[in-house]
């Protein structure tokens, strides 16, 4: 059980506030798109990136809870 | 209930009323203000975007709280009779049917704003965004409501606050206009105009309208409550 954070590249439109609120995992290209650390959210920080997935305006971050 | 403080002078919902109305007029240029700053992705390193954002949504939400106590209290003030529903279906009442109605249209636009808002995730980014237009006929219909029948129109602190929200309302709008991408002419241009529109409106409709001699009668107040406050020396009253 492992939650891991996805940006859909079709809908992000690099506005960045992910990495604002989630900078310990997103961090911004050049172009200010984001770039996930693949590895899985630890525990204290999933409500950061609850919050960091909410606040995205085109709602291009997910968490998906991958089980396999 | 009553909220009289004294039987012949102005009540306290009336003071309410009057207040909320005012600070509801101040969040909702803040809360436009914040939205053209969001949408232009503005960011120092103290305002980082995820507090413009959310600033921008608690004040809209502030706005609400306020209008809600502006409609209480002036659904409960006795000296009008202004029912809850005039508050949402505009123009049916008979205190000031016009300029009252405006505030049910500039309510309603932000009740269809703010509920599209909490429901984005439901109704896709692309019906929210449109329905989000709407926050630019709101704030102006605001205005002009309060212009139309706030009874403090034409003390010097509300009219001089008043002039500083249209003034940064405007600046922003053709800021945001300005700023927009070369392609997108047109909308730059229905921008510029309607602006410049609203402003030659303001300019020539104040003096004479509500700045000017007998507007409580010609806004249409009840006879019966014009001759009420004729008689009545309080310095406040609603027919002034």
């Amino acid at each position: 059980m492992a939650d891991r954070i996805r940006v859909n590249p079709i809908t992000c439109e690099a506005h960045g506030m992910c990495a604002e609120l989630l900078p310990e995992m997103i961090t911004l290209d050049d172009w200010g798109y984001p770039i996930v650390d693949g590895r899985p959210v630890p525990r204290e920080l999933v409500e950061h990136a609850r919050r960091a997935v909410k606040s995205c305006p085109k709602f291009a971050l997910l968490i998906e809870d991958k089980r396999d | 209930m009553s909220f009289s403080l004294a039987a012949a002078g102005p009540s306290l919902a009336w003071y309410l009323t009057r207040s909320t109305g005012t600070v509801a007029l101040l969040l909702l240029t803040v809360s436009l203000l914040l939205g053209i700053l969001d949408v232009r992705r503005f960011a120092t390193p103290r305002w980082p975007r995820f507090v413009v954002d959310e600033l921008h949504r608690n004040v809209a939400l502030l706005s609400i709280v306020f209008l809600a106590l502006h409609i209480i209290t002036a659904v409960l003030d006795s000296f009008t009779s202004i029912s809850i529903l005039d508050a949402f279906i505009p123009f049916i009442g008979s205190y000031r049917p016009f300029w009252l109605g405006l505030g049910a249209v500039s309510f309603d636009l932000l009740l269809a704003v703010s509920i599209t808002s909490g429901l984005r995730r439901r109704i896709g980014y692309t019906a929210w965004r449109a329905t989000h237009w709407a926050s630019y006929a709101c704030w102006p219909i605001a205005l002009l409501h309060g212009f139309g029948t706030g009874s403090d129109v034409k003390a010097t602190w509300l009219l001089g606050l008043s002039i500083i929200c249209v003034l940064a309302v405007l600046a922003a709008t053709l800021w945001r206009a300005f700023t927009s991408p070369a392609q997108r002419v047109r909308e730059r241009t229905l921008a510029i105009g309607l602006v410049a529109a609203f402003s030659l409106f303001l300019v020539l409709w104040l003096p004479g309208g509500p700045l000017g001699h007998g507007w409580a009668r010609r806004a249409g107040t009840p006879t019966s409550l014009l001759k009420h406050a004729a008689s009545s020396s309080t310095n406040g009253s609603p027919g002034q």
